[in-house]
């Protein structure tokens, strides 16, 4: 059995920053496994523009985006091995892989999960109707058109005004495409403000708010597709349909954490996030297994999975050096108008200045506050002119904070 | 040519029929308007091998659903299918079912079917999310589970080695009389036959009428389902179902050979024999009957709906029937059609009094025996070394290896679209449904089959996912 110190699942943004980390902090035994032809992972499909506004000050496209980070490992000398998948892994740390040359397993003394994710279907969200060929999850969609090259459509409409979906509008229509509109079942979009303008409102494509898909016809084809304002219960409103003759509707509608492999092995996930719960090193229950980006929960700027994948390989050098104390911390929680807070726990407090809290807010919210409470003391409060579902907000709290918290550590929406 | 058998029919029903009847030395053909095997009623629906407690005495369905639930666990073996003794639970969950459920325990003990009465407590330790309401569970153990498609495909395999022939796309459109047989009139031409077998699910009564019978209509009930993802496999671990009533079954949730778990079906009476779309009404009326019998339902585990039409007829039996010389007809094969299609296939070939000798070397073993998912590290590992396509994984969810896809388009009764290959090995049945893999088994399609990409059907004809290739990648 081979035995490797650290092993890292998957060469997305995630993956490669982790392994970077690791490697830059004296870890040389390590190796990414990515079941890809290349690293980059999701990355590699998203050729617009804007990736890597935090990282390096500049919007690259997404391949270029990623292509930094692979040289740079590249260059570190850090093993990668792709055309591998990772088909178990194990609580004890060994993992089941296979590619062309065999299949093996291997025994590792950390783990860092960084798989990704998966875009929600049509059967997650239960569109009735007819299940005729047409219907694409936009990500699906984008690999068909960007790397491979194919047309999948000439008529379409989208249901979702998640990210994936906006992008998707625009490439599809300057792929030759009409696209007649996009539907979003909440009153708000899903996605960044910015997509909204450069994919919707630049080349004129109608956004429905508070609509949803409620029939699909044709077949084998697609030809119709209806959609129907939503009341405040998110329940379709008879009457109110309108029909779209199209041949092709995208999907998107959400992404979940590609937790398969987590969920084998027997750990269980937070039901918010659909990722694993953690700390602020990333290191969930089970000593020495970590896990970012995506497959922990889903981000909207890579920029971001980056910053986590540091995180996790900071991690797991100190785990791996032996350097982390005993778990003596606190929980996190979501309060009032927040969906989730991450970390879960914070688990060694007095270690670092400070830590880094992500979360999202379950509405959008004008003019109100953050306020962050430990137990029902209130320990800082951030005004925000707006807040968005879409768009992931971070506050950072420094170690005489963090110290002086026993139980847990609230995160809450206060409206003015 | 002229065959001495046709029948009309790929499903699990046709299918029985043919493997059964290929060890007679005569020539056989089957037909299907379908591109594969076993595409219609057969593919969409509980799968469960009932134990045959269920229905009325003297019928039938009674008698070919308890012989054929007896048959099922060396028919697997023989064809090298999946077959899964997981038990049924019918749960009583109101003192007025009293009743209905003494007279299941009776008919269970008259037919010989095992069968043990729990308490609500026994039952609860071994299915720990069924509703607190459970006053008693009729355990039957021998109830199993299994994937219809492949015990119609496997069987049907082993026909076809035999020497049966198999025509897909043929769609009978009318049947004429001829001095002793029938010519039967086929998008792909006209085919001679001396003897008919009428195993045409939905279609079978507009089949009989071809040759001017006078049948019952096929009445399309439609029951649409939920899967759930494997995520969600510890939820149930056998068929749980509530009391059956004058409408049916009712809402089960059923694990399923690959460790999904379906809840489901309704039962709607349709026009429509194609009307395989779901509805809010029906997903809504599930997920509220099945609260019944279970509690916990992991709804955020969904990863598919789907529905499927049951063949019935106002009736209620099954008819299998010889009404006129040299053509069995089957009407009405809706549930228990799959538990009992190995009787029925003997049936068949009792009311058939064929003249033509046994063979003296026939196979009634599948050799396609070889399952890789299931080898252990070191035997997959050396696999590998000799096939590198095994190790290349294409599906994530499911584990799909390249060499597995390729083996399964190039067997007999090949896969020839994306549903074929998903029905046989399985890339696409997991919870991505198809996002990341989809491209993928469709590239190694159009590679395999000398066709272009926008050639490859993801069913039937006019699905392909991609229209044209624009150019771009070097290697596409
Ligand atoms: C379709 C899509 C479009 C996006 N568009 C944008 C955008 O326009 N702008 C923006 O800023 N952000 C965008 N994002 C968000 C951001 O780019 C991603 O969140 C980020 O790239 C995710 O990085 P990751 O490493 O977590 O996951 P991924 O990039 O998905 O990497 C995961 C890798 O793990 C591999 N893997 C998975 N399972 C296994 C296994 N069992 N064995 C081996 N390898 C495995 C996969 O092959 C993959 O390469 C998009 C995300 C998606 C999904
Ligand atoms: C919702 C639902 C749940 C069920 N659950 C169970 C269960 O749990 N257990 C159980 O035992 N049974 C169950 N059944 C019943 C079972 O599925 C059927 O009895 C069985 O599949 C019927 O098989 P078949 O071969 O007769 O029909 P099919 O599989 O439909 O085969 C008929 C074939 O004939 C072909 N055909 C039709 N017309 C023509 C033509 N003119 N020319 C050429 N080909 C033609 C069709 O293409 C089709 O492939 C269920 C049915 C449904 C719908």
């Amino acid at each position: 059995m081979r035995k490797v110190t650290c092993v890292i699942i998957g060469g997305g943004s995630a993956g490669l920053a982790a392994a970077i980390e690791l490697k830059k902090n004296g870890i040389d035994d390590l190796l990414v496994l990515e079941k890809g032809p290349e690293v980059g992972g999701i990355l590699n499909q998203c050729i617009h523009n804007g990736f890597g506004l935090h990282e390096f000050k500049e919007e690259l496209s997404g391949p270029a985006y990623a292509e930094r980070f692979a040289l740079q490992a590249e260059e570190l000398g850090i093993p990668i091995e792709c055309n591998t998948t990772v088909t178990a892994f194990y609580p004890d740390k060994s993992i089941e892989v296979s590619n062309k040359n065999g299949y093996e397993v291997i025994q590792a003394d950390a783990v860092v999960l960084a798989m990704g994710c998966q875009e929600r279907t049509s059967g997650q969200i239960q569109i009735p109707g007819m299940r005729p060929q047409g219907v694409y999850t936009a990500g699906t969609a984008q690999r068909y058109v960007n790397i491979d090259g194919y047309q999948i459509g000439k008529r379409c409409f989208i249901l979702g005004s998640g990210d994936i979906g906006l992008i998707m509008a625009r490439r599809m229509t300057l792929e030759g495409a009409k696209v007649l509109g996009v539907a979003e079942l909440m009153p708000y979009s899903n996605g960044l403000q910015r997509n909204i303008v450069q994919c919707l409102k630049d080349y004129d494509i109608p956004l429905y708010l508070s609509h949803t898909v409620t029939n699909i016809e044709g077949y084998p084809r697609l030809q119709k597709v209806t959609i129907s304002e939503v009341d405040e219960n998110r329940q379709p409103i008879k009457g109110s349909e309108k029909v779209f003759e199209v041949d092709t509707l995208l999907l998107s509608v959400g992404l979940v954490p590609d937790n398969t492999l987590t969920v084998e092995a027997g750990i269980s996930l937070d039901a918010r996030t659909r990722g694993i719960e953690v700390n602020e090193y990333c290191e969930s229950i089970m000593p020495g297994v970590f896990a970012a980006g995506n497959v922990l929960h889903v981000h909207d700027l890579v920029d971001y999975v980056t910053a986590e994948g540091r995180k996790a390989g900071r991690g797991a050098v100190r785990y791996l050096k032996g350097e982390l104390p005993e778990r003596n911390g606190f929980v996190t929680k979501a309060g009032n108008g927040i969906s989730y807070v991450l970390p879960q726990r914070v688990d060694y407090p007095s270690e670092d200045e400070s830590v880094e809290f992500s979360f999202r807010v379950r509405s959008p919210y004008k003019n109100a506050s953050i306020v962050v409470k430990n137990g029902n003391e209130e320990v800082k409060r951030i005004k925000k002119l707006a807040l968005l579902p879409a768009e992931m907000e971070k506050v950072i709290l420094p170690k005489e904070v963090l110290t002086t918290i026993h139980d847990e550590l609230v995160i809450e929406v206060e409206e003015a | 040519m002229k065959y001495d058998i046709t029948i009309i029919g790929s499903g699990i029903i046709g299918s029985s029929i043919a493997y059964r009847l290929s060890k007679y030395d005569c020539s056989i053909l089957v037909v299907d308007k379908e591109n594969d095997v076993a595409n219609e009623v057969s593919m969409a629906n509980s799968a469960i091998v009932h134990a045959g407690h269920d229905p009325e005495e003297g019928t039938l369905k009674g008698k070919l659903n308890v012989l054929g639930s007896r048959m099922y666990p060396q028919l697997c073996k023989d064809i090298g299918a999946h077959y899964k003794p997981v038990g049924a639970f019918t749960v009583m969950h109101s003192k007025e079912q009293q009743a209905t459920f003494d007279a299941l325990v009776e008919r269970a003990k008259a037919r010989d079917i095992p069968y043990e009465v729990l308490s609500a407590e026994e039952a609860k330790k071994q299915e720990p999310n069924l509703t607190d309401e459970v006053i008693q569970v009729l355990s039957m153990p021998t109830t199993a589970i299994v994937i219809p498609w492949e015990v119609a495909l496997k069987q049907l395999q082993v026909a076809v080695l035999n020497g049966t022939e198999v025509k897909l796309n043929c769609e009978v459109q009318s049947i004429t009389p001829n001095e002793d047989g029938y010519t039967l009139h086929t998008n792909q031409g006209e085919i001679e036959t001396k003897i008919i077998i009428n195993s045409a699910g939905l279609y079978a009564d507009e089949v009989a009428r071809m040759v001017g019978l006078e049948v019952e209509d096929v009445i399309p009930r439609r029951g649409e389902y939920f899967v759930l993802s494997h995520d969600a496999k510890n939820f149930a671990h056998h068929i749980i179902y509530p009391i059956p009533t004058a409408k049916g079954k009712g809402i089960l949730a059923v694990p399923t050979v690959d460790e999904n778990i379906l809840l489901g079906p309704n039962a709607e009476g349709i026009e429509d024999k194609q009307g395989v779309n779901t509805t809010i009404e029906g997903l809504n009326y599930i997920r509220k009957e099945l609260l019944t019998s279970v509690k916990n339902v992991p709804f955020y585990n969904i990863i598919r709906t789907f529905a499927g039409i049951r063949p019935s007829i106002a009736s209620k039996d099954f008819i299998i029937e010889k009404p006129i010389e040299n053509f069995i007809n089957l009407l009405g094969i809706d549930s228990p059609g799959i538990a009992s299609a190995p009787a029925i296939a003997e049936y068949v070939e009792e009311l058939l009094e064929l003249p033509y000798p046994i063979k003296e070397n026939y196979e009634t073993k599948n050799p396609y025996t070889f399952r890789f998912q299931e080898l252990s590290v070191e035997e997959k590992d050396a696999y590998i070394k000799e096939h590198p396509t095994y190790g290349n994984i294409v599906c994530r969810c499911e584990q799909v290896s390249e060499g597995e896809i390729v083996a399964c388009i190039h067997e007999v009764l090949g896969a020839t679209s994306i549903k074929g290959v998903k029905k046989r090995v399985r890339p696409g049945m997991g919870k991505c449904q198809g996002g990341f893999c989809q491209p993928l088994v469709l590239e190694i399609l159009a590679r395999e089959l000398h066709c272009k990409p926008e050639e490859v059907q993801y069913d039937q004809l006019g699905t392909n996912p991609v229209l044209a290739w624009k150019g771009g990648r070097e290697d596409a």
